[in-house]
């Protein structure tokens, strides 16, 4: 405990520096295992918008070059690291010449929000039910109804999404349909605009926590009922302490510890999982953008989206390494 | 002679399995007389670990207490509420348990652990001193105080667990071998401690344990346990002296002895199956001295003052070898 070993330190960053790096070089090498030529797709697209097109070749080349895909690949892929690091990933192919960071930019805020609220809403409620699957306090209500509630945990993001919108946008219209925020407010640090983001923010975010809760709900239930048996949850009872107190202290405490890794790895999974419930509730994020650049093959899009979304993995797993001593005093932070 | 400080009578704690109960604790009485120390002796399964879970009202499924009655200070432990209880846990009996390896919560500070149940049962928490002095009591180091249960070794770990034991002053402690996980060394040296302890604070204490030689040094009077059931009761010195019960008497001749050389009398652990125990004796299967009365039921009956034994032919065996 105590300060941070600067080797450690070290250590963790060179590990972080390396995860990114390789995942980035897979990013780049998947699509170019593909056939398809984007600037044929482009070329195709403006064809397609302004009929026959007299001297392809020459626009293809003309639109190779812009792409930078003319070059060897060995430069292709120094200038793609290169630009990763300042996260330039050239220009959208779809919705050409706009900056794939600038599209990244405008619906990372949006996504990293949603994904903070249903994922800590989930993380809560789900270890939290899981927890009381176990506790011998727990009400008898809980003990059928948690478990029942785990049918939820089947069905996919997208109908829990419709249905939710249905239930309470569409028939009791306490929620928007769609959208991020109301149209007729100012964007910007008002409450007006807070307000109304945390309005159409809830059923999304809904929509993903009733999918996802049963997932920490069962590791938990698991995690406790080995904690249960735990000599030192039997002294904790032996001793008369009150039995919330040894719920909260003595098992969800040390039940809970594992349960934050998975936190951390679960991060990039759960942005992956929005796509579809961002697309039906037409929510601005990363989820929707990198639906519609699958559907347009904008790969230099679906290069910059899966880039963020493995440096936000990566950075939640390097600072759940760096705190994880403090939350469990066994673990060390050594050299190695 | 005074009221007993706990008195336990026909207590029963059954364990439910597919094929019929376990008896693992079968209508065992016995008192704890004030500021005397009995000893729980027998091979393991037995049933010790059970009978105490059973006076602390810790049974948990599929176990459960059949019956009984345990009488601690003149209140009817059974009869109380959870809640009720729960408040005379610890302040009244404390537990040093069997494992105390890992008995200390792994994400809670030595001095957190000894503070809670504390403040707990008193509304407010012990203070630094009183932390330290407890440890002293013990013979544990300063600075433990900050540290975590990981950083101790086991015999630390087994003195926390006494420490805590005492923090309250309890009525009654009951120590669950409080020492076998440890080594040989380590075991005389906190067996001395708890002693020290126990004498200091004039506290009544079971104490729970194989080792009839370490036994025969820490108590006044010693309970035999086989299979669920309790064989003999009797007085330190006349439990070696003129053991009452056969197998009384191959617990006391298995105590290795640097003088002779013995063959070990115990072979096999129990040997019936704990869910259908025999009728009559429960030690006839592998009672050397068995004859017809064995099958006729075997109540405790007085041998002496002060023994009490569970056997029918023990006038007959007294002074005969195994
Ligand atoms: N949960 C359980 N389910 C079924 N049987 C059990 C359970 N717990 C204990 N038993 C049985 O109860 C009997 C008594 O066990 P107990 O732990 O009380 O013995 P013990 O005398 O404390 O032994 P040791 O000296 O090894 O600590 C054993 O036969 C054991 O198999
Ligand atoms: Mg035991």
């Amino acid at each position: 405990m105590g300060r941070i070993p600067r080797k450690y330190l070290i250590n963790r960053l060179i590990t972080l520096a390396l995860t990114v790096l390789i995942a980035a070089s897979m990013i780049w090498v998947i699509p170019r295992l593909s056939p398809v030529d984007p600037a044929e797709i482009a070329l195709g697209r403006m064809a397609s918008g302004a009929g026959a097109v007299a001297n392809a070749e020459e626009i293809l080349a003309q639109l190779r070059a812009q792409m930078g895909i003319d070059q060897p690949l060995i430069v292709q892929y120094f200038k793609y690291l290169k630009g990763a690091l300042v996260f330039d990933f050239g220009l959208s192919t779809a919705t050409f010449p706009t900056p794939v960071s600038a599209l990244i930019a405008q619906a990372l805020p949006w996504t990293l929000g949603l994904m903070i609220l249903s994922l800590v809403i989930t993380f809560v409620i789900g270890n939290l039910l899981g927890a009381l699957m176990v506790w011998d306090h727990s009400p008898k209500l809980a003990k059928v109804a948690i478990p029942a509630a785990m049918v939820f945990t089947s069905i996919p993001p997208i109908l829990s999404g419709l249905l939710l919108m249905w239930i309470f946008a569409a028939k009791l219209r306490w929620f928007p349909l769609t959208g991020a925020y109301g149209l007729t407010v100012d964007p910007g640090w008002n409450w007006a605009f807070v307000q109304s983001v945390l309005h159409h923010g809830f059923l999304p975010a809904m929509a993903i926590v009733i999918v996802t809760f049963g997932f920490w709900a069962l590791g938990m239930r698991g995690l406790m009922i080995t904690v249960q048996g735990e000599d030192y949850v039997k002294l904790a009872e032996a001793k008369g302490l009150k039995p919330r107190y040894i719920l909260y202290r003595y098992m969800i405490r040390n039940a809970i510890l594992p349960q934050i890794t998975a936190f951390a790895l679960k991060i990039g999974l759960l942005i992956a999982g929005q796509v579809l419930v961002e697309r039906i509730f037409a929510y601005n994020g990363m989820g929707k953008l990198l639906y519609d650049a699958i559907l347009d093959q904008d790969f230099p899009v679906i290069q910059g989206v899966s880039y963020v979304i493995i440096l936000i993995t990566a950075l939640s797993v390097f600072i759940v390494d760096l705190i994880y001593p403090f939350i469990d005093p066994r673990i060390r932070h050594e050299g190695g | 002679m005074s009221e007993p400080v706990l008195s336990v009578r026909g207590l029963k704690v059954y364990y439910a399995t597919p094929d019929g109960d376990v008896l693992a604790t079968d209508d065992i009485s016995f008192d704890l007389e004030r500021g005397e120390t009995l000893g729980l002796v027998g091979e393991s399964g037995s049933g010790k670990t059970t009978a105490t879970s059973g006076i602390l009202r810790m049974v948990s499924s599929p176990g459960r207490i059949a019956g009984g009655r345990v009488t601690l200070d003149g209140e009817d432990m059974i009869a109380l509420s959870d809640e009720e209880f729960r408040k005379r846990r610890w302040s009244k009996l404390a537990l040093i348990p069997q494992g105390a390896m890992n008995s200390l919560n792994p994400t809670m500070k030595i001095s957190a652990q000894i503070a809670d149940v504390v403040r707990t049962h008193t509304g407010a928490a012990p203070d630094r001193a009183r932390v330290l002095e407890l440890f002293q009591m013990v013979g544990l180091p300063e600075r433990i105080y900050e540290m975590y249960p990981h950083e101790l070794s086991g015999g630390m770990k087994q003195r926390v667990c006494i420490a805590m034991a005492v923090a309250l002053n309890p009525t009654v402690i009951i120590a669950d071998e409080a020492t076998s996980a440890l080594d040989v060394v380590v075991q005389r040296v906190v067996a001395q401690t708890l002693a020290k302890v126990r004498d200091a604070l004039g506290v009544s204490m079971i104490m729970i344990g194989h080792d009839m030689g370490l036994m025969a040094q820490m108590v006044d009077r010693i309970a035999v346990m086989y299979a669920g059931k309790i064989v003999e009761i009797a007085p330190v010195a006349d439990m070696f002296a003129r053991p009452g019960h056969p197998y009384s008497k191959i617990l006391i001749e298995s105590v290795p002895s640097l003088t002779e050389r013995r063959p070990m009398k115990i072979t096999e652990g129990i040997t019936h199956d704990p869910r259908n125990p025999p009728e009559g004796c429960i030690f006839q299967l592998r009672c050397p001295h068995v004859n017809d009365g064995c099958t006729k039921p075997q109540p405790m009956r007085e041998l002496r003052p002060g023994q009490t034994v569970a056997c029918h032919r023990a006038e007959e065996l007294e002074g005969a070898h195994v």
